[in-house]
C-alpha cells in the first residue's frame, strides 16, 4: 500500500469526526499558535530594540570613569580631545559629558525636574540628536561657558506648552539660561524618556554643582568597522592615565545591543520553552486519541489483516493518521498564531516580526511530535492477532 | 491444495477447564474442490476454518498450502498468503463501512501492490462477476444485505486466489438471498476456484460436492455428494 492511499486514508478519518479531530488537534494548535505569537512579538521587540540602538548611532562608543584608580594621574579633556585629533581616521568627534541628575528648571511659575547633560557642539552629532527649532550648541557657546541651553520636547511642552521657547529665559537650579533650541521628538515626549532632558555646554555645567564634573566621553567612530580598533586605543590611553583598568570603562554600542539581542534571545528561548510543554500535552491528547480510535477499529484491522494488510502496513496507517493531525493542528496553529501575533501587535501597538524558520520548525515539531506519540497506539495496532481482531465486535 | 495433518487445536491445555477444539483432523482438500464443513455450534468448525485462513495457529499438528508448510512461515510471508492465495467470506461481510465499494474491494489489491490501472480492471471484473458493477461508488450501509455478501465475494475474487474460504456467508440473510450467494459459489467453483464452505446448516451444504462433517473437533464423515441446484433465475437477475 502507498503512501498516498495512507494520506487519503488518513485525511478520510480526520473529516468523518470533525470535531473529535479538532479536539484532538487543539494542543497542537495551542502551543504552535503561543511559538509563533511570542517568537512574533519577541522578534519585533528585538528589532524595534536594534533599531532604537542604531538610532543613537551604531558607531558610538561611551567611556566611563568611576574613580582614580592607583594612578593621582587622570584623564583631561584635552587629553582624550588628543585622541581625536592623533587618528582622525579613526575618531571622526568626541564629546565630554557631564551628568546632573535631578535639577529644577524653571520657567515663569512653571517648574520640572530633570537631568541635565553637559555636552559639546559635536554630541548632537555622535548621538544622532536633531534640532527642531533654534540651533545646537556651537564652539563658542562651549568656549565661552556662556549660560544657553537645549531642551527636550517634554520640557518644552511641560514648560512652554509647545509654544514660544527660543530666546525664552530658563532657571536651572537658579541660574538663568537662554534656550537655543528645542530637540527634535526622539521618543513620546513623555517624562523620563529620552525627550526628559535639557543640554548645556559641559564647561557651564561643571560650575553648576560640586559633584558636576566629566564623568563620561562618549566618541563617534568613523565607521562601524573601525569601533574595535577605537576601543583599543582608548583603553590604552586610558590605561596609561590610570594604571587600572577598574578605573573606567569603555563600552560601544555595538556591544551593548549584542548584550540586549543575547538577553532577549534568552528570553525568547524560556518563553518558547514554556510554549513547547504545552506541545507535549499536546502530543500526549493525540496519543490519547489515537489508542481511543486503535481500540475502536480492532475490528478493521482485523479485516485489513485478513486480506493481507502486513504489520508495517497497518503500522503506516496509524502513523500516517497521527502524523496528519497533528500536521494539520500544526497549520490552524501557525495561521492562528500569525492572526493573534499581528492582533496583539495592533493592540498594544507593537511591531511583529513573524519569522519563517520558526514557523518551519512548529511546522516539522508537529508532525514530528504525531509520529512520536503516534508511535505506540499504531504499534499496539499493528501487533494485534487477526482471529481475535476479527472475534471483536 | 491444503492439507492438515494431525492438526490439534486445544485452550488452557492442562487444566480443569482445557477445550480441544481440534482434536486431531487430518484433512487434504484439492484444487477445484467445493467442500462444506458442517457442524454445530463449538464443534470447532470455524477453528478449522482459521487456521485453514491463517488466521490463527494450531497448537500442534502440521498444515501444508500447495505443499509449504505454513508454520515455518513470516508473518509477512502469512499476510501474503491470505493476500494472494486466500479469499474470505464472512458471515458479517466484514466491510469497512467509511469506505466505498469499490475502496473495499481495492483493498486486498493495494496490500497486494497491484498497480492502479490493473486495479481499476480487476475491480470492475469482480463486481460485474457478481452483478454489482453499478453499484461502484456506494457505500456498505446503502445496500442491501445480500448486497454487502456479493460485495465481500467481490473483494475476495479481486485478489485472484486459489482457495476461497466462506465462513457462514448466508448466516446472516434470508433463504432467498441465501440460494443467490450459494448458487453464485456453485458458479465461481465451477470457473476453477477451490471453495471451502463453513456451515451448521445441513441444507446449506448439499450445495458443495464433498460434506465434512465435524463434532466435538473430530471429522466424523466424508462424504461425496451431488449439489443441489436451485433455479431461481429470477433472482439472480433483479440482484436482490
Amino acid at each position: 500500500m502507498g503512501i498516498k492511499q495512507y494520506f487519503s486514508l488518513a485525511l478520510k478519518s480526520l473529516r468523518t469526526s470533525k470535531m473529535r479531530s479538532f479536539l484532538t488537534m487543539l494542543g497542537i494548535i495551542i502551543g504552535v499558535a503561543a511559538v509563533i505569537v511570542l517568537v512574533s512579538l519577541i522578534g519585533g521587540m528585538s528589532s524595534e530594540i536594534t533599531a532604537q540602538f542604531e538610532g543613537m548611532g551604531t558607531n558610538l562608543i561611551t567611556v566611563n570613569l568611576m574613580g582614580r584608580g592607583n594612578s593621582n594621574r587622570t584623564v583631561s579633556v584635552d587629553d582624550m580631545e588628543s585622541l581625536v585629533t592623533e587618528h582622525p581616521e579613526l575618531f571622526s568627534a568626541m564629546s565630554p559629558t557631564v551628568s546632573i541628575g535631578s535639577t529644577t528648571i524653571k520657567y515663569g511659575a512653571d517648574t520640572t525636574t530633570s537631568s541635565c547633560q553637559g555636552v559639546n557642539e559635536y554630541y548632537g552629532e555622535i548621538r544622532n540628536y536633531q534640532v527642531a527649532q533654534g540651533r545646537f550648541l556651537s564652539y563658542n557657546d562651549v568656549n565661552g561657558r556662556k549660560k544657553v541651553c537645549l531642551i527636550g520636547s517634554y520640557q518644552w511642552q511641560e514648560l512652554f506648552s509647545g509654544g514660544d521657547a527660543i530666546g525664552e529665559t530658563v532657571k536651572i537650579n537658579g541660574e538663568p539660561f537662554l534656550v537655543i533650541g528645542i530637540l527634535e521628538e526622539k521618543d513620546d515626549s513623555s517624562e523620563g524618556s529620552s525627550d526628559d532632558i535639557v543640554m548645556l555646554p559641559y564647561t557651564t555645567a561643571r560650575s553648576l554643582g560640586s559633584y558636576a564634573r566629566v564623568s563620561s566621553y562618549c566618541f563617534s567612530a568613523q565607521d562601524g568597522t573601525l569601533v574595535d580598533q577605537c576601543i583599543t586605543q582608548l583603553e590604552r590611553k586610558l590605561y596609561q592615565a590610570y594604571n587600572s583598568t577598574d578605573a573606567y570603562r569603555v563600552t560601544s554600542q555595538a556591544e551593548m545591543l549584542e548584550q540586549m539581542n543575547e538577553l532577549t534571545g534568552t528570553m525568547s528561548l524560556v518563553l518558547v520553552g514554556v510554549a513547547g510543554i504545552s506541545l507535549l500535552v499536546g502530543g500526549i491528547g493525540i496519543m490519547n486519541i489515537m489508542l481511543v480510535s486503535v481500540t475502536e477499529r480492532i475490528r478493521e484491522i482485523g479485516i485489513r489483516k485478513s486480506l493481507g494488510a502486513r504489520k508495517r502496513d497497518i503500522m503506516g496507517q496509524f502513523l500516517i493518521e497521527s502524523a496528519t493531525t497533528s500536521a494539520c493542528g500544526g497549520v490552524i496553529g501557525i495561521l492562528s498564531g500569525i492572526a493573534l501575533a499581528y492582533g496583539c501587535g495592533a493592540l498594544f501597538h507593537m511591531s511583529i516580526a513573524p519569522s519563517a524558520s520558526a514557523i518551519l520548525l512548529a511546522f516539522s515539531v508537529s508532525v514530528l511530535i504525531g509520529i512520536l506519540f503516534g508511535y505506540l497506539p499504531a504499534n499496539k495496532a499493528a501487533k494485534l492477532i487477526p482471529i481475535e481482531a476479527l472475534r471483536q465486535q | 491444495m491444503i492439507e492438515l495433518r494431525s492438526v490439534y487445536k486445544i485452550y488452557f491445555p492442562g487444566s480443569e477447564n482445557e477445550v480441544r477444539a481440534l482434536d486431531g483432523i487430518n484433512l487434504r482438500i484439492d484444487e477445484g474442490e467445493f467442500v462444506a464443513i458442517v457442524g454445530k455450534s463449538g464443534s470447532g468448525k470455524s477453528t478449522c476454518m482459521n487456521i485453514i485462513g491463517c488466521l490463527d495457529v494450531p497448537t500442534s499438528g502440521e498444515y501444508f498450502i500447495d505443499s509449504t508448510p505454513v508454520s515455518n512461515l513470516s508473518e509477512d510471508d502469512l499476510a501474503r498468503l491470505r493476500n494472494k492465495t486466500l479469499g474470505f467470506i464472512f458471515q458479517q461481510y466484514n466491510l469497512i463501512s467509511k469506505l466505498s465499494v469499490e475502496e473495499n474491494v481495492e483493498l486486498p489489491l493495494l496490500y497486494g501492490g497491484i498497480p492502479p490501472e490493473e486495479r481499476k480492471i480487476r475491480i470492475t471484473q469482480a463486481l460485474e462477476r457478481v452483478g454489482l458493477a453499478e453499484r461502484i461508488h456506494h457505500y456498505p450501509n446503502q445496500l442491501s444485505g445480500g448486497q454487502q455478501q456479493r460485495v465481500s465475494i467481490a473483494r475476495a475474487l479481486a485478489s485472484r486466489p486459489h482457495i476461497m474460504l466462506a465462513d457462514e456467508p448466508t448466516g446472516a440473510l434470508d433463504s432467498k438471498t441465501s440460494m443467490e450467494i450459494l448458487q453464485l459459489l456453485q458458479e465461481l467453483n465451477k470457473e476453477g476456484n477451490t471453495i471451502v464452505l463453513i456451515t451448521h446448516d445441513n441444507y446449506i451444504a448439499t450445495f458443495a460436492q464433498r460434506i465434512i462433517r465435524i463434532q466435538d473437533g473430530k471429522i466424523i464423515s466424508d462424504q461425496k455428494n451431488e449439489p443441489k441446484q436451485e433455479t431461481n433465475q429470477e433472482a439472480m437477475a433483479d440482484g436482490h
